[in-house]
């Protein structure tokens, strides 16, 4: 493929920021989480 | 275990699924299946990720605005709207992030250069800082609600303020040059498959945005809650998750 | 009713008076940010080291000086208030906060007006531009359009940046993308008032309209906002 390296380094650049940011979303809920009490959770 | 221990419920764990198989499917049409563009020939796959990131920001700052007009409109005042304009804010900055830096990726493989100060572009890197503006706002401190009162304020001062950047630079930019950079999209011809990959990331993206915008809320909400309390805990998590 | 439109008048008047004091006793905006705006006009020059580029370039600069000086100016005229917590106090009489606003903002525009001047002047001084008289008048009237729009927005997000933790840099990052409109029409309308690179005085003319929409827009959206903004 022509511009493989641009091509696959823009989806990779994508990839990583959203994967990284939806990481950190999930890690950062789950550290919340555990000091959190049941209603403090209403989602539960 | 990770069931009702964060931020997710079964609903949102079956969403991220889906996002998942959509974007996997999504990257196997946009990178494999689909032909060459007659005109870009392959440089047009990273339209596949360029146009549904834009259009997720588009979506995101929209849904900030709405939620900032509800929260000042309301009677009840629910914090929850400020959570969910600021949660979207937040995802809306990282797309808008993601679509400059993959749109001079190919802006540089169809134009030659990485930046054209083309008015569209122009505009976008405005909202990108006003954004990272309205962001900084939000972190000003005090009480819940005088942050969602500022960030409400402020984002519908935003409503305001982008259209007349978008047009003063695109007054400014059709004195100098006649013939602006055409629209890359405009010189694609989708056939079905090429449609169908550009269809699917629009979906996959803007199912991604609302299984984001779930999440963060909660965690803002959590974050909230926590500093009601006077426990900083939010600072003893960053400080565990610097460590791990 | 009409009570209230005048009361409102009257605090506007006496919080751009009490400003405009506070600056005459000080001297700050002709001690301090003066010369810093003219410092930036030299260093401009010893930057861009060819007459014809400057001159090219002359009106980009004035209006980029302009907001820097901004910048400054904006920060003083709510380090007053905040210092002494006089808008808080203000606020708990509850005054009109849309009469203040107004007030603040005649004020930094005053001080504003009266540096741009300055700048124009230096700017006629150093980089050796020639104006017609029509030339002239668009340039005044450029001034006080493109003023109106910059106070607004400069008191509305400094009496938001007031009073937190990073005002120094909160104040740019929301400032300089807001008015964004004003240097490019300010610029442009002013190239046309100065002739420079070939533009002629009636060029000037639909860019000041840009200012004037802007001008209105702001003014009336600060005088709504203010209030929720500088809350606390």
């Amino acid at each position: 493929m022509e511009h493989a390296s641009f091509i696959f380094g823009s989806w990779a650049i994508t990839a990583v920021a959203v994967g990284v940011y939806a990481l950190w979303v999930i890690r950062r809920g789950r550290e919340l989480a555990k000091h959190a009490t049941r209603e403090e959770m209403p989602w539960t | 275990m990770a069931g009702q221990s964060g931020t997710g419920t079964s609903a949102t764990r079956r969403l991220g699924v889906l996002v998942i198989f959509l974007l996997a499917t999504l990257a196997l049409c946009g990178l494999w299946f689909s032909a060459e563009d007659v005109v870009q020939g392959s440089t047009v796959r990273i339209m596949y990720i360029h146009v549904p990131s834009i259009w997720t920001a588009y979506i995101a700052f929209g849904l900030t605005a709405l939620c900032s007009g509800v929260y000042l409109s309301g009677k009840n005042r629910s914090l929850a709207w400020d959570r969910v304009a600021g949660a979207s804010g937040e995802i809306g900055v990282l797309f808008v992030a993601v679509s400059l830096i993959t749109g001079s990726m190919w802006g540089r493989l169809t134009w030659g250069t990485y930046w054209v100060w083309d008015a569209r572009l122009t505009s976008t890197a405005f909202l990108f800082i006003t954004y990272v503006g309205y962001l900084a706002v939000r972190q000003l401190g005090g009480t819940h609600r005088q942050r969602a009162r500022r960030s409400s304020v402020l984002a519908l001062l935003a409503i305001l303020e982008i259209p007349l950047v978008h047009f003063s630079v695109t007054l400014w930019r059709s004195l100098h040059q006649e013939a602006s950079v055409a629209n890359p999209n405009a010189k694609v011809e989708l056939d079905g498959l090429m449609l169908f990959s550009l269809f699917l990331g629009l979906v996959a993206f803007t199912l991604l945005f609302v299984w984001l915008v779930l999440h963060r809320q909660r965690g803002m909400m959590l974050e909230d809650a926590f500093s009601d309390r006077g426990l900083d805990v939010a600072i003893t998590a960053r400080r565990n998750e610097a460590g791990a | 009713m009409s009570g209230a439109g005048i009361n409102k008048r009257r605090i506007a008047v006496a919080v751009a008076r009490k400003d405009l004091t506070i600056e005459w006793n000080s001297r700050i905006l002709v001690n301090q940010v003066a010369p810093f705006a003219a410092i930036v006009m030299v260093l401009f020059a010893f930057a861009l080291d060819n007459d014809g580029i400057l001159l090219r370039v002359a009106p980009g600069l004035v209006w980029l000086a302009t907001l820097f000086s901004m910048l400054v100016v904006v920060q003083r005229s709510f380090t007053v208030e905040s210092a002494d917590g006089a808008l808080d106090a203000l606020r708990v009489a509850g005054v009109d906060m849309g009469a203040i606003f107004v007030g603040k903002a005649i004020a930094l525009m005053v001080q504003l007006f009266v540096l741009e001047l300055m700048l124009v002047a230096t700017a006629v001084v150093l980089y050796g531009v020639e104006m017609t008289l029509a030339g002239f008048c668009e340039a005044i009237v450029t001034l006080v359009v493109a003023t109106i729009g910059l106070g607004s927005v400069g008191t509305l997000y400094g009496g938001l940046a007031a009073g937190a933790r990073g005002r120094e840099t909160l104040l740019p990052l929301l400032l300089l993308p807001a008015v964004a409109p004003v240097l490019i029409g300010a610029t442009r309308a002013t190239e046309a008032a100065f002739g420079s690179g070939g533009t002629t005085v009636s060029e000037g003319w639909p860019w000041i309209g840009l200012l004037l929409v802007f001008a209105v827009l702001f003014s009336a959206a600060g005088t709504v906002a203010f209030g929720p903004l500088v809350d606390e």
